[in-house]
């Protein structure tokens, strides 16, 4: 798998006017204001972008993977919050269509996929990241209901969902919930002065007695992780994976032009060879993390096992190479590339998160290099 | 399709990803340890694409997963329901 299909090129089209359009121009005051516009977010779910992935007959657009894929990269290039925004959303839709039963189906898919209802992922808590499992929010079975109790953090856009999935222990046992926005004793912290993405309006969560319908847990008592997280957790490496790839090739073309513009020492940057090097770096890494994005992609439109390592190798890849991407972006543009005239400094704070969130890269080294004692990658 | 092929591929995916060869077949292979997060959807995957089945919520039953007579099982469970 190379090369896109005629079908496959004219969706990344439509994706790049409007992201062009809509979203690039304005992309750097949404970054000052730390917010993303309703008025977008309702555009961007008029597109269908929101419920892309979700199938037809719950209002979804059935895309496959890989064109998802093309979608997320298309949306980071002009905006990595917004694309944040495809991710998470698409990441509690993706897990309630897998592992929701048919009544929790039946009444949130339509609404996600038609962005009436925004949806966020919560799993991190103040004390506990990487190591997911040992988080120590707890939910207590009743007859009816689940009593939640304790605190999630980094909720990427905490500030405006509208329902949240929660993951809690059990009695002992990893548990996944939905859990509504207006249930009570939840309350809603705003978290701002981020480094990057700093406008997908991250929220911490306090629970404090919410009773949670028993009907609302995704999954069943102890496969919170093991089948719910993980699940979302590969879709959202998948799609931040391409998101590196969107900001690498913004990088790219902003220092394509200015070193096409910009004059020292009586010629154009781009006719300096230390400068030529940095640019054929960046053309030759966003190549490559594409072409992993699109075979993990491809795999994943197969349903293969294999497509969840290849999925973190991308993403392992696409998020190292963006950072570097990034900062060669700002190195060309000088102390322009600092200022707020130039979106590279953007990029660059981007780029960063993105090796942080969805399994960090430490993270992803550890299992990439198990996965290699397995076997996957030693007989070729 | 017999057993035997449905049991062999399941152990040998298996084989592939807890680092140990010798366990019988009703064997608790996440007591076997080595197993690492992303296992458990890595064998969703797998069976879902090699005996083209679909695992449903009401499936997650750790006595559905845990060895290669359990997945057998479900697999031919499944075959049968289709």
């Amino acid at each position: 798998m190379i090369e896109l299909n005629d079908d496959q090129v004219r969706q990344r089209e439509a994706f790049r006017s409007f992201v062009n359009t809509l979203v690039a121009p304005f992309a750097d005051d949404y970054d000052r204001a730390e917010h993303l516009p309703r008025s977008l977010i309702e555009e961007t779910a008029k597109q269908g972008y929101l419920g892309a992935v979700l199938p037809e007959e719950y209002g979804g657009g059935g895309m496959s993977m890989l064109v998802y894929g093309l979608l997320n990269e298309e949306i980071a290039r002009g905006c990595s919050s917004l694309r944040s925004l495809l991710t998470v959303h698409g990441m509690v839709a993706h897990v309630v269509l897998k592992w929701g039963s048919k009544d929790l189906r039946a009444r949130w898919l339509p609404r996600l996929a038609s962005g009436e209802k925004i949806a966020a992922f919560a799993l991190t808590e103040p004390d506990v990241g990487s190591d997911a499992r040992a988080i120590e929010t707890s939910a207590v079975a009743s007859s009816n209901s689940y009593v939640l109790n304790g605190r999630k953090r980094w909720i990427t856009f905490g500030q405006i969902a509208d329902v949240f999935l929660v993951f809690a222990q059990c009695k002992g046992r990893p548990t996944a919930l939905l859990v509504e926005r207006n249930t009570p004793g939840l309350t809603i912290e705003p978290i701002t002065g981020m480094l990057g993405v700093r406008a997908s309006m991250l929220a911490e969560l306090q629970f404090k007695n919410c009773r949670v319908p028993r009907e609302n847990i995704v999954g069943r008592e102890g496969f919170g992780f093991s089948h719910v997280a993980s699940m979302a957790l590969d879709l959202g490496r998948y799609t931040v994976a391409w998101g590196c790839v969107g900001i690498g090739q913004a990088c790219l073309e902003a220092s394509l032009n200015y070193a096409g513009e910009r004059r020292q020492f009586g010629a154009y940057l781009k006719d300096h060879q230390l400068i030529r090097r940095m640019l054929t770096g960046m053309i030759t890494n966003v190549k490559a993390a594409r072409l992993l994005c699109l075979h993990a992609g491809y795999l994943k439109d197969l349903g293969a096992a294999e497509a969840i390592m290849e999925t973190s190798v991308a993403k392992y890849f696409a998020s190292t190479m963006a950072t570097k991407v990034a900062s060669d972006a700002v190195q060309i543009h000088g102390a322009r590339g600092c200022s707020s005239e130039s979106s590279v400094q953007r990029y660059l704070r981007d780029a960063k998160i993105m090796e942080i969130i969805e399994g960090s890269t430490q993270m992803q080294e550890i299992l990439i290099a198990e996965h290699g004692y397995q076997g996957e990658y030693g007989r070729r | 399709m017999n057993d035997v092929p449905v049991r062999q591929r399941i152990r040998e995916f298996i084989e592939r990803h807890v680092r140990q060869r010798n366990f019988d077949d009703d064997v608790d292979i996440f007591a076997l340890g080595f197993v690492n997060s992303m296992f458990a959807m890595q064998l969703v995957l797998f069976v879902e694409g090699d005996f083209g089945i679909k695992v449903e919520d009401e499936d997650l039953e750790i006595d559905n997963f845990k060895s290669v007579n359990a997945i057998g099982d479900l697999v031919e469970r499944k075959w049968r329901e289709a």
